[in-house]
């Protein structure tokens, strides 16, 4: 009995996130231990995003230690005029003036990879369409309505979406995007514009907790030495209930 | 050295029962030598308390109660605080593993009748620290001050509005303002940091109290007390000191590595521990799509979902919803059954608590998932069988078929 | 229950073993919690070095900022300031700043300054009795302060404490200690970098 309660203690989590509505997210596969590809994010982030988005919880030279830069190439490469390598990513703009320009205020990014998923981002980043109803012409498949321009189409190129009606059980009808197709070329081949995002994606979730690899690397080392406390307890509870039993 | 040490024992204890203190409760106090895996968890609760408490506090030395400067705190803890985000993670396991352990301590209060006299008070502290637990809980959910953390808040503390002629008024005594807001949260901070934390140090000693009073009970049911040899001490008792502190130190242990395991590889628990929307900060204008409280309320969240509205009011909900915590309160006088323990009992109690907590998990799953017709008949169903439990432990005895109880305990 | 044939020495080995793995776990849990108190990040940042500009810095002026929440002064003394210094000895409670470790090594002298740069002294703006702001006299001969024998210093208003144009405390006064110098260095001809001095102590 005991056994069959904890087998449905396990298979809860499992039931609860296997269903999930929404639009298909396409795997990220980020490498968090690949600084290479964490310094093309942050040099993604610090020149496609910072002007609207800031990241108020991430300094600079903290992320310089984590992705394998130093002081002076953060402070060369990264930093915008006027911002010190101890301080934190924030911007200019005013909150106010960025919901009178944008309808919402473009929210903090520091933690949007634990938000709203890691895949979710990436797959963000990938499905920008033209859409000439939308202030900025663009739309997002994963994010209806998003008040954002797509800042990368001049790397990723403009793309229109493939649609398809369907209509359901009880007949209503709804557009099913099925593909894309590239309209005006950006800068980078489709392979390339992937690793880009793929590289701002783990920049992203880099940011969103910096401390994520070195608390894996800790973890292995306190569960060892449970282990080892483990068997001298064990020894000792046994040794004393020698007399118990 | 020795006898200086002895001297110094001897001064205290002219002045203060230390050494009485320890006899009585430790070296001296007799409990029974069938303990089995259910009797860890009364020590890993206290455990867990002292966890709370100190990995609170460093908290306390960095977060802001203040609207604006709530959320942004936390991130200060997990990113500048010296091995603040160990602390922090600390701090959130701790939460789930608070109720993870109190769940299994309560199942086995369940199963092996400990809530039967003279154990009654033992259980009514019991489920009073239950209470001040989920006060504790929910209080402390809102200080993060993420999108789940304030919209939890907006939802619960809305079902004191439901309560007849005085709901509105109690609603905006309680929030202090006319929504969830600034003075809420500095409220609330106060209430988890001391308020309740006071509360629950307060019930635990007299939860221990209470039980040294009258002696653990055991996997058998037996009273030890019953069978004393001619030291007076219970045949079937063990001193607590040293047999059951070396073997609760294995208990810790054991414990500590799953609890750090969590920690320090999965401390989100795919959402459950850390729930995804919290980590946007609290927005009064845009509720999430889906507001579910933390998963150790949702059983009770959806038998209040499960109840319907009559006449336009909610109340019927938040009456169930209350009834089903507060029946515990009553559970020494609804189960009449002279056996305690669930290894001498009939066939019809062991399918009835079977049910029981199969139905406690369902109702729990059902409590994160937004209503569909379906889910809303399944809870439905799991509301009415949860009371019929508790009906059902009164009617019971009266034709159960028991087994024999043994005078002396089984190993 | 027997305690027949109990290897009392077996139980007091693995109780001592178990105590001292236990020990070490409770240092290493205890080490994060003290840790985390030390400065964070956000504060070691605040507390980063600050530069001065002292390109517009005359002689006979101070200028004013702020360093982990201090005032620090630079005073650019003049010809006449630093011929004074050496002669003030006899009315100084710690003419060579020996009486204790308010200063890094390359200030220890009359003039309280790095070799090169002799005229610009950096001084912690705190008197050293308690915590007052003192005031920048660089009046010669001051009626108020001593006449003929004042050659210009700070006067601390609170309890009268005097510190001359080195930082260098009077005997006879409250203040028990010279004014501190923090870590500093020249960044360039007109820059100061206050609150780091690249290691050279």
């Amino acid at each position: 009995m005991k056994k069959l309660i904890i087998a449905l203690l396990f298979a809860l989590p499992a039931a609860a996130m296997a269903a999930g509505a929404g639009p298909h997210l396409e795997p990220a596969n980020i490498d968090l231990n690949d600084k290479a590809s964490l310094q093309r994010g942050a040099r993604l982030f610090v020149n496609y995003c910072l002007s609207c988005h800031s990241a108020a919880y991430q300094r600079y030279n903290r992320m310089g230690r984590d992705i394998g830069l130093t002081e002076e190439q953060v402070a060369g490469n990264l930093l915008l005029a006027g911002d010190k390598v101890g301080e934190t990513m924030t911007i200019a703009m005013q909150q106010a003036d960025a919901k009178r320009w944008f309808g919402a205020p473009p929210p903090d990014l520091s933690v949007i990879a634990r938000a709203r998923g890691v895949d979710y981002i990436y797959t963000y980043l990938k499905t920008f369409y033209i859409d000439e109803k939308r202030p900025f012409g663009v739309n997002n498949a994963v994010f209806p309505a998003a008040s954002m321009p797509h800042v990368l189409w001049e790397l990723e190129g403009l793309k229109k979406a493939i649609t398809k009606t369907e209509v359901d059980a009880q007949g209503t009808e709804t557009t099913v995007i099925t593909g894309y197709e590239m309209v005006r070329a950006g800068s980078m081949s489709e392979a390339e514009y992937d690793q880009a995002a793929r590289d701002l994606t783990a920049f992203l979730t880099y940011t969103a907790e910096p401390v994520k690899l070195e608390r894996q690397r800790l973890g292995i080392w306190v569960l060892l030495f449970l282990a080892i406390f483990f068997v001298f307890a064990y020894a000792l509870k046994k040794e004393y209930w020698k007399d118990v039993h | 050295m020795n006898g200086m040490m002895t001297q110094l024992l001897g001064w205290v204890d002219a002045r203060f029962p230390l050494t009485k203190m320890w006899k009585e409760h430790l070296s001296e106090y007799y409990a029974p030598k069938n303990f089995n895996f259910w009797y860890f968890f009364g020590s890993l609760a206290l455990l867990v308390l002292v966890i709370q408490i100190v990995s609170g506090i460093f908290l306390t030395m960095s977060y802001k109660p203040d609207g604006n400067l709530a959320f942004g705190s936390v991130e200060y803890i997990m990113r500048d605080v010296d091995w603040g985000w160990l602390i922090r993670y600390t701090h959130s396991t701790g939460a789930s593993a608070f109720f993870a352990v109190v769940y299994l301590h309560m199942f086995r209060g369940l199963m092996y009748g400990s809530y039967k006299a003279p154990r009654e008070l033992l259980w009514i502290f019991g489920c009073l620290i239950y209470l001040a637990l989920m006060a504790e809980a929910f209080f402390g959910y809102l200080l993060p001050w993420g999108q789940m953390s304030y919209w939890g808040a907006q939802v619960i503390v809305n079902l004191f509005s439901a309560v007849p002629f005085v709901g509105d008024e109690l609603s905006l005594w309680i929030r202090g303002d006319f929504v969830v807001s600034d003075a809420t949260l500095n409220r609330f901070f106060a209430f988890h940091v001391i308020a309740v934390p006071l509360v629950l140090i307060g019930l635990v000693v007299a939860h221990v109290i209470a039980l040294h009073e009258v002696g653990s009970n055991n996997p058998d049911g037996i009273e030890i007390k019953k069978n004393k040899g001619p030291d007076g001490k219970p045949l079937d008792g063990i001193p607590f000191h040293p047999y059951y502190t070396v073997k609760d130190i294995v208990g810790v242990v054991v414990f500590l590595m799953v609890f750090f395991a969590i920690v320090f590889f999965a401390p989100e628990m795919g959402g459950f521990f850390l729930e995804h929307p919290n980590f946007e900060p609290a927005n009064p204008l845009k509720t999430p799509l889906h507001i579910a409280p933390v998963w150790y309320f949702t059983p009770f969240y959806a038998i209040l979902r499960a109840v319907p509205s009559i006449a336009g009011s909610a109340f019927p909900g938040v009456m169930a919803m209350g009834a089903a915590v507060v029946i515990l309160f009553f559970l020494p006088w609804l189960d009449r059954s002279p056996v305690k323990s669930i290894r001498y009992r009939g066939l019809c109690f062991k399918v009835l608590l079977f049910l029981f907590v199969a139905d406690f998990i369902m109702l729990g799953y059902l409590g994160m998932k937004p209503t569909t017709d379906l889910y809303k008949l399944l809870a439905q169903i799991g509301t009415v069988y949860y009371f019929v439990f508790f009906a059902a432990l009164a009617i019971i005895p009266k034709f159960e078929k028991t087994k024999p109880v043994p005078e002396r305990v089984t190993e | 229950m027997s305690t027949e044939g109990v290897d009392k020495g077996r139980r007091r080995f693995l109780t001592a073993a178990t105590s001292v793995v236990g020990a070490v776990g409770a240092g290493y849990a205890i080490t994060p919690f003290v840790m985390s108190m030390m400065p964070s990040a956000r504060a070691q940042a605040a507390g980063a070095p600050v530069e001065a500009d002292v390109s517009k810095l005359e002689p006979g002026q101070m200028m004013t900022v702020e360093w982990r929440g201090k005032p620090v002064w630079i005073v650019r003394r003049t010809e006449q300031n630093l011929q004074d210094l050496p002669s003030l000895d006899e009315l100084l409670l710690d003419p060579t700043s020996d009486g204790s470790n308010q200063q890094p090594e390359y200030a220890k002298n009359p003039f309280r300054t790095r070799e090169d740069r002799k005229d610009y002294a950096v001084l912690v703006g705190i008197c050293t009795h308690l915590g007052c702001s003192p005031t920048y006299r660089p009046d010669i001969g001051a009626a108020d302060l001593g006449g003929a024998e004042w050659k210009g210093g700070f006067f601390c208003p609170c309890h009268g404490s005097k510190f001359d144009l080195a930082g260098r405390v009077f005997s006879g006064v409250p203040a028990p200690k010279n004014l501190e110098v923090p870590p500093y260095m020249f960044l360039s001809e007109t820059r100061i970098l206050v609150g780091d001095d690249g290691g050279a102590a």
